[in-house]
């Protein structure tokens, strides 16, 4: 136990954080994988992003909170360049994504989507089979070999720890599953086509506390493969699964820092009044 | 009062009570044409009785009972008929009594109150004839070359015996005509077109086109050849057949000689029992729907109208789905929402209110005359002034109905669109498929079922209008079907029968009215039934696609 005793009366029981890890983290030491300088992002007239600057690290997880409209899944949406599909949306500034901008002009949005994977708040398979599911991606790709397929597939849904529960149904439509299968199903999905970075959207807030717990369990074996950026309101689960935080408000970035340090001792009076339940 | 008005009550009553009448209406319309149109092939017994009106000699009446009324007495006297003085009430009969050749109205009413007690001879005979409609009678003799070989009682098994050979016959004359000859004229025809076309290009020289000339004169000689054996066979089988004829007793005693070669079918009705009719009603009811019409429609089988019917539904289907759903899938998904689509929109849906005459009105003058018309002025200039394409045709007819058709399916189609949850879409842009692969691998194929239904109302629809083929394409009677072992196997140029029209020109273009009724019901009967045939495979086809694709949503 590194911890020293917190002063605040805490929303998040303090056992929760992993802080038993071996090694302090440090997020000037991580290496990058998203960089985000001067964002600002608008919905019409709507300044829904202030300009953020922040680093996402590599093989880590990142955590955005804070209450509704806050502008984190906005923040996250433009990583993968979500927001375009909104007519009103646009965005000024840079992200960069192994130093390239990734709202540069040139920059192919479906080749972005590639390696910028992404699961949604609902879990939305595809109304086909489970095996064609994971498959898709790779389909798009114009991947045809059977054998290669079915390795992915294997593959993926290890990854999401799915195999065991449908590897007799693969062929059956996905919308026989449970909902937190469903989920496990998307992850999968997203996993196939081995992105960079995985953005997760609120994933656990369709489930049941069981399907959120095995969410969470996956999250934490994934991040050895992947960036995982999630959004959640839970603030407990951010503080079980992330290794880094931050916390928005009003479009605006208010703290950044390692999980640990965010929930113990906030360098803001606002992210203390945040987690200790005063207001959001 | 007021508590059971509140109560909801009056309200399930006037829903519940719309329910009942639409379903009493739909079933006893389906039961009314049901009956009517499956009872005529039901051989009904031939009646005898005596009529005797007062001062007149008494006359023997032999036919079938059609259907009776019963009048006052006051009525059929405004309208001048001899009805007895005691008389309030008078039921008459309508009588069909056949032999148009012989007595000349094959349809009369008699008056219950003259006539005798009603008799119904076993040995009363019934023909269907090729000419003159049925004749009704009692078969006295049969002969052969003009002998008479049997007579009385006997005549009956060597009459049926020789009946026998004698369809095998006129089946075959018939196959001769229909299809061996029109093969041969068709080639004929083609010659003819080929050489007409030789004479109109001046590019030829002499000496070739001489040669030209030269061989579709010899192919023209062998088709002469072909033609007189087919010829020559034909009139043998008829000479056969005209040594063969019967003599039958009318009810007025005359003698009438019947050739066994006009004969299509005999049967003695009083004489049958319960499972010979029924065999022999299946047999009519199965030689109604596969055979060529006759005498104007009112004899013989609609087999060409189910399947003129059928084929324009197919092709109209072909090319509505297609360019209904594109239409669909640009108007929802890549045009800009705004005042531009609403008013397409609007006019979409405004367009199904137009009435299908206009449509009609507007095929003729768009793909008959226009389309057609420089399809000939292209391709078949040699067969001009005679139109190959610019006249009524099957394409045509299927492309009106087409687009007749096609505001049901855009609508729908947009409907089933719509309907896709934006997640599903998200999920796989977010897989990194563009938008056109998020619309051909995820959004087509879940609103497949949607579509379906589009194609459903369509056929519903296109499959029972008369109006607007009336105009583009469909004839009262069509000599051939168009689709023949003559290459190019389908002839969309051709025209065709419909089973609307079909019921319209039997039941008031007819010149026997009477004759024609029954044909009426059993034709509608048949259409509905196509109709409800073409919908079930549709509707079985929706369901399959949306067990596939199930989702949450639906």
């Amino acid at each position: 136990m590194t911890e020293t005793k917190s002063p605040l009366t805490h929303a998040v029981d303090p056992s929760l954080l992993s802080s038993s890890r071996a090694e302090k983290l440090r997020l000037e030491q991580e290496a990058a994988a998203l960089e985000v300088k001067n964002l600002n992002a608008y919905y019409g007239k709507d300044h829904a992003l202030k300009n953020i600057n922040m680093m996402i690290p590599a093989k880590r997880v990142t955590a955005f909170i804070g209450p509704s409209g806050c502008g984190k899944s906005t923040l996250l949406r433009c990583f993968n360049r979500m927001n375009d599909l909104i007519d009103a949306f646009h965005a000024e500034g840079e992200i960069t994504l192994d130093g390239k901008n990734i709202y540069d002009k040139r920059v192919d949005v479906a080749e972005l989507r590639r390696q910028v994977g992404m699961v949604f708040q609902k879990p939305n398979p595809f109304p086909k089979s489970i095996y064609e599911n994971v498959a898709y991606g790779l389909r798009l790709q114009g991947v045809r070999n059977r054998r290669y397929l079915d390795e992915v597939v294997e593959k993926s849904l290890r990854r999401a720890a799915l195999w065991d529960e449908v590897k007799d149904r693969l062929h059956e439509n996905a919308h026989g599953l449970s909902g937190g299968q469903q989920q496990r199903l998307v992850i999968a999905r997203a996993v196939a086509i081995e992105p960079e970075v995985l953005l997760l959207d609120e994933p656990a807030s369709a489930l049941d506390p069981l399907a959120t717990l095995k969410i969470e369990e996956l999250i934490f074996e994934l991040k050895e493969h992947y960036t995982i950026v999630i959004v959640t309101h839970n603030m407990q689960q951010a503080a079980r699964v992330s290794d880094y935080t931050a916390l928005m408000y009003m479009g605006e970035l208010v703290e950044y820092s390692d999980t640990d340090t965010l929930f113990t001792t906030p360098a803001k009076k606002q992210t203390e009044d945040y987690i200790t339940g005063r207001y959001g | 009062m007021k508590e059971w008005m509140r109560s909801g009550t009056p309200w399930v009553w006037l829903t519940g009570g719309a329910v009942a009448v639409s379903l009493v209406m739909v079933l006893g319309l389906l039961l009314m044409i049901g009956v009517r149109g499956l009872g005529h092939f039901w051989p009904s017994a031939v009646v005898e009785f005596d009529y005797a009106q007062e001062g007149q000699q008494p006359v023997r009446v032999l036919g079938e009972l059609s259907r009776s009324e019963t009048l006052t007495a006051a009525a059929m006297r405004e309208a001048g008929h001899a009805v007895p003085e005691d008389q309030e009430i008078v039921v008459r009969h309508l009588i069909k009594r056949g032999n148009r050749d012989v007595t000349g109205s094959d349809f009369v009413w008699y008056l219950g109150s003259y006539s005798s007690e009603w008799r119904y001879p076993s040995d009363a005979m019934v023909l269907e004839r090729l000419t003159w409609g049925d004749f009704i009678g009692y078969l006295r003799e049969y002969r052969e070359d003009g002998e008479v070989i049997v007579s009385g009682s006997e005549a009956r098994q060597a009459f049926e015996a020789r009946l026998q050979e004698t369809q095998r016959m006129v089946r075959e004359i018939a196959h001769i005509e229909r299809v061996e000859i029109g093969a041969v004229n068709r080639e004929m025809e083609r010659l003819r077109l080929v050489e007409r076309g030789l004479n109109l290009r001046d590019e030829l020289g002499a000496a070739e086109r001489e040669q030209r000339q030269a061989e579709l004169a010899a192919e023209r000689a062998e088709l002469d050849a072909e033609y007189a054996a087919l010829q020559a066979r034909r009139n043998d089988l008829r000479s056969e057949l005209r040594r063969y004829s019967i003599v039958a007793e009318v009810m007025d005693g005359r003698m009438q000689e019947i050739q066994l070669g006009e004969i299509v079918k005999a049967w003695w009705p009083n004489d049958m029992g319960f499972f010979a009719k029924l065999g022999f009603y299946g047999q009519s009811f199965w030689d109604f729907i596969s055979g060529f019409p006759r005498e104007a429609n009112t004899e013989g089988g609609i087999l060409p109208a189910i399947f003129g019917t059928v084929m324009m539904v197919m092709i109209m289907s072909v090319v509505v789905t297609p360019f209904g759903v594109m239409a669909a899938i640009y108007l929802r998904e890549y045009a800009k929402q705004g005042p531009l689509t609403r008013a397409i929109r609007i006019s979409v849906n405004n367009l199904a209110g137009v009435p299908s005459i206009v449509f009609g009105v507007f095929g003729l003058g768009f793909f008959v005359y226009f389309i057609g018309g420089g399809i000939d002025q292209v391709f078949y200039q040699e067969a001009l002034p005679s139109p190959t394409y610019g006249g009524p045709a099957i394409i045509w007819a299927s492309l009106t109905l087409a687009l007749l058709t096609l505001p049901v399916v855009i609508v729908s189609t947009e409907e089933g669109l719509s309907r896709i949850p934006a997640s599903i879409r998200q999920g796989s842009l977010a897989l990194g498929a563009t938008k056109a692969e998020t619309l051909w691998r995820v959004v087509v194929p879940l609103s497949a079922p949607a579509m379906m239904t589009g194609l459903i109302l369509a056929v519903a629809r296109a499959a029972g209008e008369v109006a607007p083929l009336m105009l583009v394409g469909v004839v009262k009677l069509a000599p051939s079907l168009p689709v023949d072992g003559t290459a190019p196997y389908l002839h969309l140029d051709r025209a065709f029968m419909h089973l609307g029209f079909h019921i319209f020109d039997v039941g008031f273009q007819s010149p026997n009215v009477e004759a024609g009724r029954p044909l009426v019901y059993a034709t509608a009967l048949v259409l509905v039934l196509i109709i409800i045939i073409l919908n079930l495979t549709a509707i079985a086809i929706r369901n399959r696609l949306r067990e596939k694709y199930k989702a949450e949503s639906d």
